[in-house]
């Protein structure tokens, strides 16, 4: 009962502590890092569409991602220093996820007996659609980084030949388009709702986020699915 | 045994406490002299405080802030749920920010002439007083009164007066202001200052060598029966307008704090004075639990008819103009829509009982807005109203912009509750009442926004102020312990009432005694009141008491979390109150604000007061359960508002 | 009408609760919702029962006691308190769930009753200004613009019901919390203890073991008076406005 005046005094925890305390704290992480993978995924979107211009283009670009910031940077610095801030964002995002979703069930854990559908598909989906898309990530990872378990001879600086192989096989379709789609949901919520988060929606700017948040969701899917079809129709082969 | 309407009459009161002198100067002169307890001693003080609305709510916030220990109690799961919540129109103050010509002389001579001359001057005075510092407190703690553009406050006005003196927060005056008190004893409460008990109900009082010492109390989750020691006792538990089941107070607001304080030696004063409030919504039937208030504010705008000719059924759009009869603006040309609530009331009751009346039972008055849409348009009535008018729809299911409302009067407030000297303090020292729960401002009839302005004032401003005297001057050093054999008597007492409630495992429940008590009360003691009906009343109410103890059926245990414990407890009380309220109506053979004798009334059918023989106020002395009490009569002197027939016309 | 309730019966806070069926027959349709349980309590008195426990108070929709979740929905089909809600919502023959609200910081005390005192702690924290009796300037001192008033009261509406609570699907109170923020932060009164005050709040909801928000939006859907689901965001921005401000004066 008298928490309350204890945290009235003048010694407050540290920043980060505070944040990663309280819940809207980890939401704000969760919607800082959802940003920064944002940002991320629309440039990689754009960069996926220039399949549709060769093997040749697309593999330069390819090899472009590991020299830029040359002569600064060492060839593949700036490459892994992406890979590293979108690593922290991924966990971070991922954790604050886990450890907000025990707190939501741990509050409510007798559900109603009188069920009723609720929210929007979006919003009931974030917590498997994020489950779904982080599978994914170590899928796309092993598949078209490392090479793991790509199907066939992955080759090493070949992007365009990888990506043909596998959108050459059913499944690998499949996992690509089902994890986009999902990506689709999970943004259209997601951008909105880390808005809401960050403090940046307001009653006269909510139609605004929303259309936006939809806008962006629509394109990044519609761009990276543009990429499977292309192989499967045989535009890209 | 004699008759209960031989009541004997006692010493009258002589001092109330009120110091001499000019009226404007008495309250400074008491704060003056009243003794002071040295802010180091007063952490030693234990307060306990009954109730969490305005004036408990309030006073714990206040005394704790002073630097007392202060144990407060209420029945409800929150102190922020307390009754007052409830309040929609204003809360008047002094001001004058209309430039209008109000003063604090003028909300004095408002409030004495709408009491009808059965109120103390010198309180009233005080009340005026207090009433400006009570907005800068309010707004100081965030209270979000209504403004104008220019981000000053904005005022309207209410029935009773020609000023527009009440300040409002749309249609939630009330759940504003208690918020207000609530987190300024939300504060107190982290601070340690404040021991809150929600959920717990107070049952008795512990008096101790003639001093209030504590209270026992029931915890309702668990059953408990505890006792709680004090060094002094405020009780704050409101009025008893509950005593007629169909009401505007809560469903569990109760008598049994103030009811419970009488029978231990407190004079309960003027329990006939209650106020029938004009503008309630009709009831629907005999299912109705409660009665629902439209805001008085609402005849500023609204007005009031009812078809000239009797038994006229056509629907309200359908009566042409010149076949209505706007009864208030004919007879009170000039205050209209807008005089007090007991006049309104009275005016409503009388062309229903002439067959005028519109709606289900003909128990109705058309409050109609056509007129005021016509001139403003929509958008400011909905600006103004609107919440009242979501309810209204809610309820009755018809569109007020379309269609005329429908109101009828329902009790509301009760004027009357403990005996107070001008310091609050009952007639068992120790003992304070605050708010509704006492007599002191209102006299025979409450002016709308008054309730608001009088539980801040005794709360934010006098308690606080007189306690100190009394503790000062009462230094307690032996504490009161749980072994002492009046605690042991008065808990036993508690426990035995409620093991006898649960045995008589009787054929009726609780609630179908409290509706034929109130039914009979409505009837014989409410509106418009007769020596022989009251008679009839008197002869009743020990019928049903006794009924009550025969045929009373409680499940559970006491053990328990038991809602029907609760209710048929209450009812117990209610049961000995309503008796005295009529005794009391019996005795006042005079008609005065809301208590109206058809046998006192002028020609034209208004009240008329009879100040050589009425001109006190009764302080009735409990004697025994169904036996004649003894009335204290404490005289009203008036030396600045000279009682006049009071005129509205 | 004639219906047939089905209701949550829990004898006390550590017993198992289960649902149980009850007909009710002679119910008018300009009964609320309360009255409709009055009538059945009054029959389960008499019939030697327990009555059905449930909190109530003004039954004019603004003490915030009224607590019902009806067929799934906190307060029921219409919105607005259980105690405005009519019989006129529903049609003969219908049959009704009736269950307590739902969260781990909302422990239910029987039947239909749960303990919002957490709710209490929340204000407790830091809900209110600090102005003590008698300290407070004129009351024009301090003019505020209409809007900020306007927006001030429209958050101060919040009646505490916990409705919010109980349609969260993760039984978070950020509506709830955010509604007192706003309320104060707004005003020019409240600005001295902007920052310590959602700090403060956020904290103490945390602590009572609330769940996080994910703008499921339910939460304003439910809210009998409205409050906006975009009293979050504000709050969420005031919240982050006092952590950079707080770290500042470190």
């Amino acid at each position: 009962m008298y928490m309350a005046l204890a945290t009235r005094t003048d010694r407050r925890p540290s920043i980060a502590r505070t944040v990663w305390d309280s819940s809207v704290g980890k939401k704000t992480v969760m919607a800082v890092s959802g940003v920064i993978m944002l940002l991320y995924l629309v440039a990689h979107m754009i960069g996926n569409l220039k399949i549709y211009f060769g093997a040749g283009e697309f593999n330069a670009y390819g090899h472009w991602l590991r020299t830029v910031g040359e002569p600064f940077m060492h060839y593949e610095w700036t490459l892994w220093l992406i890979r590293v801030v979108l690593v922290v964002a991924v966990v971070a995002h991922a954790v604050s996820a886990y450890q907000l979703s025990r707190r939501d069930i741990r509050a409510r854990p007798s559900k109603y007996v009188h069920k009723k559908p609720r929210a929007s598909y979006a919003t009931r989906t974030m917590r498997w659609g994020g489950i779904i898309l982080g599978l994914f990530i170590v899928w796309h990872v092993l598949d078209l980084t490392t090479g793991t378990v790509h199907p066939g001879g992955f080759q090493e600086g070949h992007p365009y030949q990888n990506v043909v192989d596998t959108f050459s096989t059913w499944y690998g379709n499949v996992i690509y388009i089902v994890a986009m789609l999902a990506l689709g949901l999970h943004i259209r919520h997601g951008f909105w709702s880390a808005a809401q988060t960050l403090g940046v929606g307001s009653r006269t700017r909510d139609r605004a986020l929303k259309t936006v948040a939809g806008v962006l969701a629509l394109l990044l899917t519609a761009g990276f699915i543009a990429v499977p079809v292309g192989v499967m129709t045989g535009v890209v082969s | 045994m004699t008759s209960y309407t031989d009541y004997s009459t006692g010493e009258p009161v002589v001092d109330t406490k009120a110091p001499s002198g000019p009226v404007n100067e008495r309250w400074d002169k008491r704060r003056f002299e009243a003794k002071l307890v040295n802010p180091a001693n007063r952490r030693k003080h234990t307060v306990i405080v009954v109730g969490t609305g305005l004036a408990g709510g309030s006073a714990g916030a206040t005394l704790a802030e002073q630097g007392y220990h202060v144990v407060q109690f209420c029945y409800q799961d929150s102190p922020r749920r307390a009754h007052s919540i409830a309040a929609q129109g204003g809360i008047n103050a002094a001001k004058n920010y209309r430039n209008d010509g109000d003063s604090i002389h003028r909300l004095f001579y408002d409030t004495v002439k709408g009491g009808d001359f059965r109120a103390r001057e010198s309180n009233v005075h005080r009340l005026a007083q207090i009433s400006v510092e009570i907005i800068d407190q309010c707004v100081a703690q965030g209270v979000p009164f209504a403004r104008e553009y220019g981000g000053l406050l904005d005022t309207r006005s209410f029935g009773g007066v020609q000023v527009s003196r009440t300040f409002y927060a749309r249609g939630q005056t009330g759940q504003q202001l208690l918020l207000g008190a609530y987190q300024a004893l939300s504060r107190q409460i982290a601070a340690g200052n404040v021991e809150m008990h929600p959920r717990t109900e107070m049952l008795d009082l512990i008096v101790i060598d003639g001093r209030a010492r504590g209270i026992v109390a029931r915890d309702l989750i668990t059953g408990t029966i505890d006792t709680y020691f004090a060094d002094a006792v405020v009780l704050a538990s409101g009025g008893y307008g509950n005593v007629f089941y169909l009401s505007t107070n809560a469903m569990n607001s109760n008598a049994t704090a103030i009811w419970r304080a009488h029978r231990r030696g407190a004079h309960f004063a003027n329990p006939c004075f209650t106020q029938i409030h004009p503008t309630c919504i009709p009831r629907t039937g005999d299912h109705q639990s409660k009665l629902t208030l439209m805001s008085e504010s609402l005849r500023n705008d609204g007005r009031i008819w009812v078809p000239k000719a009797k038994g006229d059924d056509r629907p309200a759009n359908r009566i042409p103009e010149d076949e209505r009869d706007y009864y208030l603006e004919r007879i009170y040309p000039s205050f209209g829509n807008l005089v007090p609530r007991d006049i309104a009331s009275r005016a409503a009751k009388n062309v229903c009982d002439e067959g005028r009346g519109v709606g289900p039972g003909g128990q109705g008055v058309y409050l109609d807005f056509a007129d005021a849409i016509k001139r403003m348009g929509r958008k400011p009535v909905e600006a103004k109203y609107g919440n009242l008018f979501d309810m209204y729809q809610r309820i009755t299911d018809e569109d007020p912009y379309e269609v005329p409302m429908r109101i009828y009067p329902a009790v509301h407030y009760t004027m009357g509750g403990l005996w107070v000297d001008y310091d609050l303090q009952t007639t068992v020292p120790g003992l304070f009442a605050i708010g509704e729960a006492n007599f002191s401002d209102h006299g025979a009839n409450r002016l709308g926004a008054s309730a608001l302005m009088q539980g801040l004032a005794d709360g934010y401003f006098v308690l606080p102020a007189t306690i100190n005297d009394y503790l000062a001057r009462n230094p307690h050093h032996e504490a009161v312990t749980a072994e002492h054999p009046v605690v042991q008597d008065v808990l036993a007492e508690t426990e035995d009432r409620l093991s006898l409630l649960l045995a008589v495992d009787g054929d009726r429940t609780p609630d179908s005694f409290h509706r034929e008590l109130g039914e009979l009360m409505w009837e014989f003691c409410g509106m418009a009141r007769t020596d022989a009906g009251l008679r009839k009343a008197l002869e009743r109410i020990p019928q049903i008491r006794e009924e009550f103890w025969r045929r009373i059926k409680v499940p559970g245990t006491g053990e328990e979390f038991n809602q029907s414990l609760e209710k048929a407890n209450r009812m117990v009380d209610y049961l000995e109150l309503a008796e005295l309220m009529c005794l009391d109506a019996l005795h006042r053979a005079e008609s005065c604000g809301g208590h109206f004798r058809e046998e006192s009334q002028t020609p034209d059918g208004e009240a008329a007061r009879r100040d050589d023989e009425f001109a006190y106020a009764a302080a009735w002395e409990f004697t025994g359960t169904g036996e004649a009490p003894t009335l204290h009569r404490e005289d009203l002197v008036f030396e600045y508002v000279h009682p006049t027939q009071r005129s509205y016309a | 009408m004639k219906l047939t309730l089905r209701v949550w019966r829990q004898q006390n806070a550590d017993a198992d609760g289960a649902m149980s069926t009850y007909e009710v027959d002679g119910i008018s349709s300009d009964m609320s919702f309360l009255e409709m349980l009055d009538t059945l309590n009054e029959e389960l008195i008499l019939r030697g029962e327990d009555p059905v426990a449930f909190d109530h108070d003004c039954r004019e929709g603004i003490c915030g006691a009224c607590s019902l979740v009806i067929n799934g929905d906190a307060h029921g089909p219409e919105r607005t308190t259980t105690c405005q809600l009519h019989m006129r919502s529903f049609k003969d023959g219908d049959t009704i769930d009736v269950e307590p609200w739902r969260a781990s910081a909302f422990p239910v005390i029987k039947d239909l009753v749960v303990d919002r005192t957490a709710f209490d702690r929340i204000i407790q924290a830091g809900g209110y200004i600090t102005a003590p009796t008698g300290a407070a300037p004129e009351a024009h001192a301090t003019p505020v613009p209409k809007p900020d008033a306007d927006l001030a009261f429209e958050h101060a509406e919040c009646i505490g019901c916990g409705a919010c609570v109980a349609a969260c699907p993760n039984g978070a109170a950020m509506l709830f919390t955010s509604a007192k923020v706003n309320h104060l932060n707004v005003l020019p009164q409240g600005a001295p203890e902007r920052e310590t005050r959602v700090l403060d709040m956020v904290a103490q909801m945390d602590e009572e073991g609330f769940g996080g928000c994910t703008l499921a939006g339910e939460c304003a859907t439910a809210c009998p008076k409205g409050i906006p689901l975009v009293s979050i965001t504000s709050m969420n921005k005031e919240w982050l406005r006092a952590t950079r401000k707080v770290a500042k004066q470190r």
